[in-house]
């Protein structure tokens, strides 16, 4: 596979940036990246910025799995 | 973590595993296939096997690139490092991967080969900075999310005119390796291919986007749902191929919205386009030659080129006669159907590529899952 | 005739100075090395006693435990601690995951020409304070030099003694189904302080290395009387290959409750990003306790109102399985294996 994870933007400097991931930050590359800008949310792979990520289809997606949770049948 | 908690809670786990169970007819079985090591980690790591109902069963294919990366490029790198005296870079994942005569990287390093462990592409083109009387080489591996960085760094170097640095391409494409598993004459020997659907890829469809799909959902009339690499989005995406399943659909299902387009990342695939070319064929450890699988580097940029720059030849190196791994990549048989599995073959001595990363079915059921076929008396 | 005149000794340079071959030749470059850095940061009375080995009192009743460990870090200083003083804390946590209240330590020092006087002396410091706040002096110690190139700066290997009171016995083979797994505190902090310092992870975080003297720790869990079968100090490999370990020697299984293990978030997200897993990552001042199960509470209480054992955690419990296998429950509501570590923990990509 390949690991990455998403990360927020803290810092721009041209192609280059800091993520905080949980606290812990970490220099990396946005040259694969556009339009981005501070507290966006990045996906990273070996030190690079892949894609940017939509906080409105990750809270789309969040409320998928809660609707299921009040539908499922058979939730303990 | 922010996106990364949330899609790992247990409650809604349960919530998804209760539809799931309701959903799924229990007159038929379900098999799909997770192309991506990161899946199976998910599915290994949290367990997500143990929520499923019995008739749904995954499958773990080839997307693992330490996995599927053949023995003679690993014997290419130790050659760079041991023969021609090159600083050779890599990413962790491949120093134990065994290679002929016996050595790995990690081996020939303490031959005295000066094999250099990166976190990233741009390390190896730091080290090229630092060494200029050395020639340094970034053995390049990994699917289309690990390539555009290695892109990155070419164009950087031909920029910077750097005359040591250059990389042994071994990056290979995804949408191949499907299409292989789906149509290659060895399926024909083991029979039809047990797949009702595909989980696709997640960090690969960021780059790549969601359309290259498209052809597999049609063409094959198989469903694909894209999902993230959390336990959540891998349930989720196992209810999505159910569904459609059930509704006799083939469509392409992006679940991981978050982060994969259509499109993908335009700006990262021109940069590939524009220093890549496919190669005819190459090798995947498991799944043998594979049409226009993988990436060579353009002539514009063949100076950064190992495989021009050093006189290198590329041998296949053949696994054991007894390895299942091809009919295991290709879900026909499991790793217990193995003589080698567990036996001769383990995490310390693997003998194929299912055994060569943790992310390989037979290293993660190893690791993850082996209590599963034994009887374990609880206190 | 004139009376010989007392040579004068220009004093170490320790500024600006740096190891040579001289000071391990056994001459008066030695000799000053060990009298202006070592003997006067380490002093005590059995150091100064001079000879090749140092005279102890007998130990009296109870049984006497040896251990001994090298200590070889890169970086040498590190978020939280640096080799100084991890050399005196891992072999005092040696002795007394034994039961043994730690007594002596002799310490042996590798170094490598060309090494700056400046940090050897920051290390040696960082030694004697250690040692000083265990109360367990350095009692002898060696120092060699090796050419630049064959040693990594500085190498040290340091051996506690120490003795187990009557009645104490501990030993990985003592857990029984129905025994309960404690730790003491978070894991995995130092390994990941130290992955952080390197070159190419570069990271930057608040996590400091968990390096710490164990044995009061262990004297107060001790002192409650509890039936405690095992004590360990999760090192390398972490807490799996530990009880690994402990499964393996006492012959049963263990199953861990993912949410119950004390993770630093820090940690966990660094973790997240270099692809490991905390409970693989080595710890310097934790404790792994197998507890019999009606003394859980009361060993819990002792932990926790201890400084290094404020996190302190029940996080599994030890059953009948003939494949010795440690499992864990995760957070998710699945299972899965913990098993041995395969090579050594690197960081992946894919």
């Amino acid at each position: 596979m390949c690991l990455a994870i998403p990360a927020r933007i803290v810092e721009i400097d041209g192609d280059n940036g800091v993520v905080d991931m949980g606290g812990v930050r970490k220099e990396i590359s946005l040259s694969l990246v556009e339009d981005v800008a501070i507290d966006d949310y990045v996906i990273v792979h070996v030190g690079y910025a892949l894609s940017k990520l939509d906080p409105e289809e990750a809270a789309k997606t969040l409320a998928l799995f809660a609707e299921i949770g009040e539908m499922s049948p058979a939730a303990p | 973590m922010k996106y990364v908690d949330e899609f790992r809670d247990g409650e809604l786990a349960r919530n998804l595993a209760a539809s799931i169970a309701s959903e799924a007819h229990s007159d038929r079985t379900y098999s799909f296939m997770e192309f991506c090591g990161g899946h199976t980690h998910a599915i290994s790591r949290y367990g997500v096997s143990d929520l499923l109902p019995a008739n749904v069963r995954m499958i773990h294919g080839p997307g693992c690139p330490v996995c599927v990366l053949p023995i003679g490029r690993v014997d290419m790198a130790i050659e760079l490092a041991l023969e021609h005296g090159a600083i050779l870079c890599t990413y962790a994942d491949t120093v134990r991967i065994p290679a002929s005569d016996n050595l790995s990287l990690l081996k020939a390093k303490a031959r005295g080969a000066d094999i250099r462990m990166i976190y990233s592409a741009a390390d190896a083109l730091a080290l090229a900075q630092q060494h200029p009387d050395k020639q340094v080489v970034f053995f390049a591996i990994g699917f289309e999310t690990t390539t555009p960085p290695t892109a990155v760094v070419i164009k950087q170097a031909q920029a910077l005119g750097l005359k040591n640095f250059s990389v042994l391409c071994c990056h290979v494409l995804t949408p191949s390796a499907i299409a292989n598993i789906l149509e290659s004459p060895e399926v024909r020997q083991y029979g039809t291919v047990p797949l009702d659907g595909f989980i696709g890829p997640a960090h690969v469809s960021t780059v790549i986007g969601s359309r290259p799909y498209e052809f597999f959902a049609e063409e094959y009339r198989k469903p694909v749902v894209i999902a993230g690499f959390e336990p959540l989005d891998v349930m989720q995406a196992i209810l999505m191929l159910v569904r459609q399943v059930n509704q006799g659909r083939c469509e392409v299902e992006n679940e991981f919205a978050r982060a994969v387009s259509r499109d993908g990342n335009l700006k990262a695939q021109n940069l590939v386009a524009e220093v890549f070319e496919l190669r005819r064929e190459f090798e995947w450890r498991g799944l043998g030659l594979v049409p226009y699988s993988a990436l060579r580097i353009r002539e514009g940029f063949a100076e950064f080129d190992a495989e021009k720059r050093f006189p290198l030849g590329y041998r296949t190196v053949a696994d054991n006669k007894a390895c299942e791994c091809g009919a295991i990549l290709r879900g026909v048989k499991r790793p217990w159907d193995c003589k080698l599995f567990g036996t001769v073959c383990t995490p310390e001595t693997p003998m194929g590529s299912c055994m060569v990363s943790s992310e390989g079915a037979c290293a993660a059921h190893y690791t993850y899952g082996r209590f599963k076929d034994i009887a374990v008396v609880s206190a | 005739m004139s009376e010989v005149r007392k040579g004068y000794v220009r004093a170490l340079d320790i500024k600006h100075g740096r190891v040579d071959m001289s000071h391990g030749s056994g001459g008066r470059a030695m000799a000053q090395l060990i009298e202006e850095l070592f003997a006067r940061a380490f002093d005590n009375d059995y150091l100064r006693q001079g000879n090749d080995g140092a005279l102890l009192p007998a130990a009296g009743a109870g049984k006497l435990v040896m251990a001994t460990d090298s200590h070889v870090v890169s970086p040498l200083f590190f978020p939280g601690g640096d080799i100084g003083c991890l050399s005196v804390h891992g072999t005092i946590n040696d002795v007394a995951v034994m039961g043994a209240k730690p007594l002596y330590l002799s310490a042996g020092f590798i170094l490598e020409e060309g090494f700056p006087l400046s940090d050897l002396q920051r290390i040696v410091q960082s030694m004697a304070d250690a040692a000083r706040e265990a109360g367990v002096p350095i009692v002898t110690g060696d120092t060699k030099v090796v050419e630049q190139g064959k040693g990594d700066g500085v190498f040290i290997t340091t051996t506690g003694v120490g003795v187990v009171p009557e009645g104490v016995e501990l030993s990985g083979d003592r857990a029984r189904p129905g025994d309960r797994i404690l730790v003491s505190g978070n894991l995995g902090d130092h390994g990941m302080a130290i992955m952080a310092q390197r070159e190419s992870l570069g990271f930057t975080s608040t996590i400091v290395s968990d390096t710490a003297a164990l044995h009061g720790l262990i004297a107060a869990v001790l002192a409650t009387g509890a039936d405690i079968r095992v004590l360990r100090d999760p090192t390398r490999g972490g807490l799996a290959t530990t009880l690994n370990e402990i499964a393996k020697q006492s012959r049963v299984g263990m199953m861990l409750q993912e949410p119950a293990i004390p993770v630093h978030p820090e940690v966990a997200a660094a973790c997240e990003f270099l692809g490991l897993d905390p409970l693989y990552v080595a710890n310097e001042g934790k404790l792994v306790l197998i507890v019999a199960e009606p003394d859980v509470a009361r060993v819990l209480a002792a932990l926790r109102a201890h400084p290094l054992g404020r996190n302190a955690a029940m996080v599994g419990s030890v059953h009948e399985d003939p494949q010795h296998f440690v499992q864990m429950t995760t957070g998710f509501g699945g299972r899965r294996i913990v098993d041995w570590l395969s090579g050594e923990q690197l960081p992946r990509i894919c």
